[in-house]
């Protein structure tokens, strides 16, 4: 027996075709840098806060604490009590669709907005 | 269940256990965070081809409830109990079907241990926005699941 046989290449196949079509799916979604961070709770809005203004978000919420520090355009997480500290992993976030979740809190920042689509298609001379 | 099985069983959950917690150790910086290694599935993979299901399913159970335990808390505990038990479910029926290796059975199974979880994130959450990490979570878990199955390919005979 060998390592891998050929019905290994078919799974192998399929799982990178879901993979490139998700991915596909994923890039159509979030083109561009949106414009307001939005926060929910539990799938419930906590609030929405401006991207191009630089400021600090704390959460005290039953589940716990996060701070939200919003810089220079992106958002990232600076500080949380949760048990994982996964979200303070996160890269900072800036385009729209992308997100942050602290999973133990229940917590999802997303950015939303799209940047550009509030600019002139057109500037007519 | 023989004394022989229940020692074995033991024995292989300590080491799964182990496995995850130098897996914790090794940082694993991609982005991406809860994406992992899944040393604890040599465990597992090795259980389903050497020992009867059900005690494959004991390991995997007892290895996911006293890691939440001693480590973690109550909501990490689900997120492994979605990923582990789906994804053995998978290997057990692939393994059945004989149509793969055991490479074959081991990315099936790091795929859908990663769609598990990542299915009871959206659930908890409430948000479908998170299913944006699936393209690097399938690719993750067929890296990862592969370099497994190449492992317990390699082990199998030794221990046997």
């Amino acid at each position: 027996m060998r390592i891998f046989c050929k019905k290994d290449l078919a799974v192998i196949l399929l799982v990178v075709l879901a993979a490139a079509v998700s991915g596909l799916a994923v890039s159509y979604c979030q083109k561009s840098e949106g414009d307001t961070i939005r926060i929910m709770i539990d799938g419930v809005l906590y609030g929405e806060y401006s991207l191009a203004q630089n400021q600090t978000v704390t959460m005290e919420e039953v589940l716990g604490y996060n701070r939200l520090v919003i810089e220079n355009g992106s958002a990232y997480m600076a500080e949380a009590d949760c048990a994982d500290r996964y979200c303070m992993a996160y890269k900072p976030i800036s385009k729209s669709g992308e997100t942050i979740i602290c999973l133990p809190h229940r917590l999802v920042v997303e950015v939303a907005g799209d940047r550009e689509s509030q600019l002139p298609d057109v500037i007519v001379p | 269940m023989t004394t022989k099985s229940v020692a074995r069983c033991g024995m292989l959950t300590a080491l799964a256990m182990i496995f995850g917690y130098v897996e914790a150790l090794i940082p694993f910086p991609v982005g991406i965070p809860g994406m992992k290694l899944g040393l604890p599935n040599i465990i597992i993979v090795l259980a389903l081809y050497t020992l009867p299901v059900y005690q494959a399913f004991l390991i995997q159970m007892m290895r996911i409830v006293l890691t939440a335990f001693l480590f973690g808390n109550l909501s990490m505990m689900l997120y492994s109990l979605a990923g582990g038990l789906f994804s053995l479910l998978v290997m057990v029926l692939l393994k059945k079907k004989e149509w793969l290796s055991i490479a074959g059975v081991s990315i099936a199974g790091g795929v859908s241990h990663n769609i598990g979880q990542l299915a009871v994130a959206v659930l908890v959450v409430q948000n479908l926005k998170i299913a944006f990490y699936l393209p690097a979570l399938l690719i993750a878990g067929l890296v990862t699941g592969g370099l497994i199955g190449m492992l317990v390919y390699k082990i199998k005979p030794l221990i046997q």
